[in-house]
Formats: C-alpha cells, sequence, structure tokens
C-alpha cells in the first residue's frame, strides 16, 4: 500500500476483468482502467466530462494521492467513499484547484476537462477559470453573512455579468436548488436567517448561478438533519440533468442513493472505481468489500 | 461527622477571605479613580463655559480658553487618522491574507508587536530627526499628525489582523471557489466583515494619540499659541486649501501641562477644566467603539 507506483496492482482486478469481457481494442483497455471499461461492459458509457491520470499530490513532503486514475462521466453523479483521510476530499478539491490557496502543495499528472481537454492542474491553467466553470459545495453551509440576493448574485458579479441579467439569473439559480419557494419574499433577509438546510440549498445556488460545468460536493449533508439531508439528496439527482456531479460522502447509504458511479478510495489510493451497483453488490476488491460492508472505516 | 463538618466550616472561611481581599483591591483601584474624576469635575467643570471653549490663552487666568488647543487637537487627530488608518489596514490585510508565512513575516509580526510598546517619547525623537529636520516639516500640524500615526500605526495593524482572523476560513474558501481574485475576497468579504473589528481598534488607539503629549513637545510644538490655523474651507476658490497642516499648533495636553507647570494656582482650574474635557472626548470614543463592537456582532455571527 505503501507503494507509489501501484496502478497496476490497484487497477488491473476491474481491469483485466472488464477487457475480457469489454469489446474493446485490448490497447485502449490498460488506460481506462477504471469507471470507463467497467461501463463500457456493462451499459452504454457516456461521454467523459473529465479524466484524471497519473496524479500524484502533495503536502509538502506527505503524498496524500498516488498515482489516481479516474474518469467521470457527463451528467452523472460520481460519489467518492473512503475512510477519513484515504484522500478524497484532497481529490475533489484539486478540481477547483483550491490547493493553490495554501503553501507548499503540488500537483503531479493530469485531469483533463473534456470536451476540450485542458488540463485542470497545468500550472499553464489559470486557477480562477477553473474556479469559475467547476462550481463547489461545502461540507458546513458557508452563506456569506449578506442577503439571499446577494448571496446568490455574488458569483456572478465576480465574473462581471450584466446588471440587467443578474436579477434573472439569480432566480432560475434559486428554482435549480428548490430554495425559490421559500425565499421568494425574503430576498433582502440575511442568508443567516434561513435554516442550515435552507443555507446549503442556498450555497448549492450560489454555486449554480454561473452555470458551471462540474459541480463539487464535498460531504454536503454532514452538518444536515435526515430531513434537510433527504432534500439535498433529491436536489442532487435532479441537477445531474444539467451539471456534471463529483460527490464526496462519508455516508455509505447516501452514495449508495444518489451516485451513478462509486470509486472507493483508500490511503490516497484509488482501489476500485465502478457503477454504483456493482460496487455495492459486487465489489471486485477485497478491501471495497470490507469497507462496503463495514469492517472497517 | 464532625471532623468534616469542621473541614468545610473552614473552606468557606478561606473562600469569604478570599472575596473580601478581591473586593478591596478591586475598589482600590475603581475608587482612586472615581475621586480623581471628582475632584477634576469640581475643579474644572465651572470653568467649562461657552468663552473657555472660544477664547486663546491668555496672560490672566480668568480670561484664558482653549480655542487653540483643541482645535490643534482635532486638527492633529484628523491628519493622524486619515494616514495611520489607510496604511495600518492595508498592512494588516498584506500581513494577514498575502504575505507568505515564513521567518520574515514571523520576524516582522513580532516586531509590529514590539513597536506598539515603545515608550511613545521615542517616536517624538524619530519625528524631530525625520520629519522636523530631514523632511522639512517644521512643527507644523502635518509633522504633529504623522508623528502620532506612527506611534497608533502598529495598534491598528494589530487589531486589524485580529479582526481579520476572526473571519471562519469556510468564508474565504467559499469565495475563492467562486473564481475571486484575492482583491475581490478582501475587498468585498474580509473588509466589510472585519470593519467592526477593526474601527473598534482604531478608536482605541485615536484616544491613546489624543492624550500623547510628550511625542508632540519633543518635536517642538507650541505651549502658547494665539491664533487659528487657516481654515481649511474657504468662501472662494479653490474653496478646499491645507495651508492648514502647515500650520503651528498646540493640542489640549500641552495646554494643561502649561496651565499646571505655572505659579499662579487660578490656572489650576483651567488645566482641570481642559483636562475634563479631555476626559469626556476619550471616554466618547471608547464608547463609540464598544457600540460599534456590539451592533456589528449582533448583525455577523460565525
Amino acid at each position: 500500500m505503501m507503494d507509489m507506483n501501484l496502478t497496476d496492482e490497484t487497477g488491473s482486478g476491474p481491469q483485466t476483468q472488464a477487457a475480457k469481457e469489454a469489446p474493446k481494442p485490448p490497447e485502449i483497455a490498460p488506460s481506462r482502467e477504471t469507471i470507463a471499461s467497467e461501463a463500457t461492459a456493462q451499459e452504454s458509457f457516456p461521454p467523459a466530462k473529465a479524466e484524471v491520470r497519473g496524479l500524484n499530490f502533495f503536502y509538502g513532503k506527505a503524498q496524500a494521492l498516488k498515482s489516481v486514475n479516474l474518469t467521470f462521466s457527463e451528467n452523472r453523479v460520481t460519489a467518492i467513499i473512503g475512510p477519513s483521510g484515504c484522500g478524497k476530499s484532497t481529490l475533489l478539491r484539486c478540481f477547483n484547484r483550491m490547493h493553490d490557496l495554501y503553501p507548499e502543495t503540488r500537483y503531479e499528472g493530469k485531469i483533463t476537462l473534456e470536451p476540450s481537454g485542458i488540463n485542470i492542474i497545468g500550472p499553464e491553467t489559470d486557477p480562477l477559470e477553473m474556479r469559475m466553470r467547476i462550481g463547489m459545495v461545502f461540507q458546513k453551509p458557508n452563506a456569506f453573512p449578506k442577503s439571499v440576493f446577494e448571496n446568490v448574485a455574488f458569483g456572478l458579479r465576480m465574473q462581471g455579468e450584466a446588471k440587467s441579467s443578474i436579477e434573472e439569473k439569480v432566480e432560475s439559480a434559486l428554482r435549480a436548488a428548490a430554495l425559490w419557494d421559500e425565499v421568494k419574499d425574503r430576498m433582502k433577509d440575511s442568508a443567516y436567517a434561513l435554516s442550515g438546510g435552507q443555507q446549503q440549498r442556498l450555497c448549492i445556488a450560489r454555486a449554480l448561478a454561473t452555470d458551471p460545468e462540474i459541480l463539487l460536493f464535498d460531504e454536503p449533508t454532514s452538518a444536515l438533519d435526515p430531513i434537510a439531508t433527504a432534500r439535498i439528496e433529491e436536489l442532487i439527482a435532479e441537477l445531474k440533468e444539467q451539471v456534471t456531479i463529483i460527490i464526496v460522502t462519508h455516508n455509505l447509504q447516501q452514495a449508495a442513493r444518489v451516485s451513478d458511479y462509486t470509486a472507493f478510495m483508500y490511503l490516497g489510493e484509488l482501489i476500485e472505481a465502478g457503477p454504483t451497483k456493482k460496487i455495492f453488490e459486487d465489489p471486485s476488491n477485497k478491501l471495497t468489500d470490507e469497507y462496503i460492508t463495514g469492517d472497517f472505516g | 461527622m464532625a471532623d468534616l463538618n469542621r473541614i468545610i466550616r473552614r473552606r468557606k472561611r478561606q473562600d469569604f477571605i478570599f472575596k473580601i481581599i478581591g473586593i478591596s483591591c478591586m475598589l482600590i483601584g475603581i475608587v482612586t479613580l472615581l475621586a480623581l474624576l471628582i475632584d477634576l469635575a469640581l475643579d474644572g467643570l465651572p470653568r467649562l463655559t461657552w468663552h473657555f471653549l472660544t477664547s486663546f490663552p491668555s496672560r490672566f487666568a480668568s480670561q484664558a480658553g482653549i480655542l487653540s488647543s483643541w482645535v490643534g487637537t482635532l486638527l492633529v487627530m484628523l491628519v493622524t487618522a486619515m494616514t495611520a488608518v489607510p496604511l495600518g489596514i492595508a498592512a494588516g490585510v498584506y500581513l494577514e491574507e498575502y504575505a507568505r508565512k515564513n521567518r520574515l513575516t514571523g520576524f516582522i509580526e513580532i516586531n509590529i508587536a514590539n513597536l506598539a510598546g515603545v515608550p511613545s517619547i521615542i517616536y517624538g525623537l524619530m519625528a524631530l530627526g525625520l520629519l522636523v529636520y530631514q523632511f522639512q516639516l517644521g512643527q507644523s500640524v502635518l509633522a504633529g499628525g504623522l508623528t502620532l500615526a506612527f506611534l497608533i500605526l502598529p495598534i491598528v495593524i494589530v487589531a486589524t489582523r485580529e479582526a481579520l482572523r476572526t473571519i471562519p476560513q469556510s468564508m474565504r474558501d467559499a469565495a475563492y471557489a467562486l473564481g475571486s481574485t484575492k482583491w475581490q475576497v478582501v475587498r468585498h468579504h474580509l473588509l466589510p466583515y472585519s470593519i467592526g473589528g477593526t474601527l473598534t481598534g482604531v478608536i482605541i488607539a485615536l484616544s491613546r494619540a489624543i492624550g500623547e503629549t510628550a511625542p508632540l513637545i519633543t518635536i517642538g510644538a507650541l505651549t502658547f499659541i494665539a491664533f487659528l490655523p487657516p481654515a481649511p474651507v474657504q468662501g472662494e476658490a479653490p474653496f478646499v486649501t491645507f495651508d492648514w497642516v502647515w500650520s503651528p499648533f498646540s493640542v489640549l495636553p500641552i495646554q494643561m501641562f502649561n496651565w499646571v507647570s505655572r505659579p499662579d494656582r487660578e490656572f489650576l482650574a483651567n488645566a482641570a477644566g481642559a483636562g475634563f474635557l479631555l476626559i469626556i472626548i476619550t471616554l466618547s470614543m471608547n464608547a463609540v467603539a464598544i457600540l460599534i463592537r456590539y451592533r456589528v456582532r449582533k448583525r455577523i455571527k460565525w
């Protein structure tokens, strides 16, 4: 597990299996060892929105991600699961370059944003552009101490949206986040007057307002009660029509409920990834099986 | 049982004794201060008349007033606030949000805290050499205001940083995740959210500066001045002038110092009057600071 170059060992299980079943040419299969190959074997595979290739990530000298390879499908929900400290949030935060805000962090490898193929973590890529194209919802609702309207409008203002269209876009974002009916008469109220669940949906609206290509969720319901959690999960299922979703969660039931694909990580490595049904019912890797059944984590 | 009761009684007695000691210690402080204030008010209040506020100093105690010194105090504080506040906030924001955390910034941080503790007369000596002689500012309102600005700059920087630190990281994350630049985060989030704490620090710093005497005497502020600086606003074009910054000045504490050092006891009442006014100004400034802090805390709860 501590060996850096473990792509073969960790990925080989599902990969060789898939290669046998899949009608794909074998020279393509080795590079698409994760979701893609498995999915092709079992269902028609939607186009990739992002591809992680040979991703290593370092906090100073400590390596937090070890040669991760993973494909994220467009307009699908992909859940990343794993025990605390496995690197799932670290992986998520690579997508919008949040790590760049902290000193002594380093990326190696590639994350391509399709269809343009731009390398998200490439030094030539502007992190600001990536953060505008890839939205994020955090663990705790972190609405700004401003009005409901200003919270949603903020991203639009940052991006220089014309004043005339802001109001319209705020409304459609709030509708998309299933919050409009509850706040339409409270647009000028402080966001802090809303309940925790409403605040989290406000944060989702804020991220949606700028029409991102990918929406990242970092354990979005861990601070919410079960009812608010259910509403967020419903929302995630609806949102995948318009945006590709990657969700990190501690809650296995949640991953099973909301996601189309699931990736299991352990100690900074991707252990297994595939359609959620397969990961939960018939995982190929023993570690995945143990984690799913609650033997550790 | 009897034993246990005895022990409990003894411990309760100890508790009671400490309570008495604590109350007396507190009273020594409070009562002394109150006595001083009341004494000052009794001596000074009868002198606090309209005539006192609108007259220049005079050889005759009953004719003397504090017009030139309170105007001087006001103008010097204006220069101090206009320079120290933007400089201090900008420096605080830079250190807290922009500067990399390394040995150099650690060293700078420690020394800013140290600067806040440097005796004010040292600032006076520095200002005398640098502002008055080197930059030829003379013994002017500008030189006085800048001297006090140096004095309170570390306090403003520290207050700004403290206020910024109370903003949770999650706010910065949220703003950055929307694609904001550092400046946008500072301008639209950090400054508005921290303004309460910063202003509180600024006002407390200014209320310290307003009572400073030593550094202003060092740079040569006048102790007797019978004219006002040119008015900043005029009836004819260009309407606003900055000639007043070059004018010589006096301030309230220096005026007091002057009166106290005179042999004529009548002047003591004048000093008490000016002192009472100074205390009222300081207390009102602190009250405003408390009010701002209270209102901001009610509006923003993390």
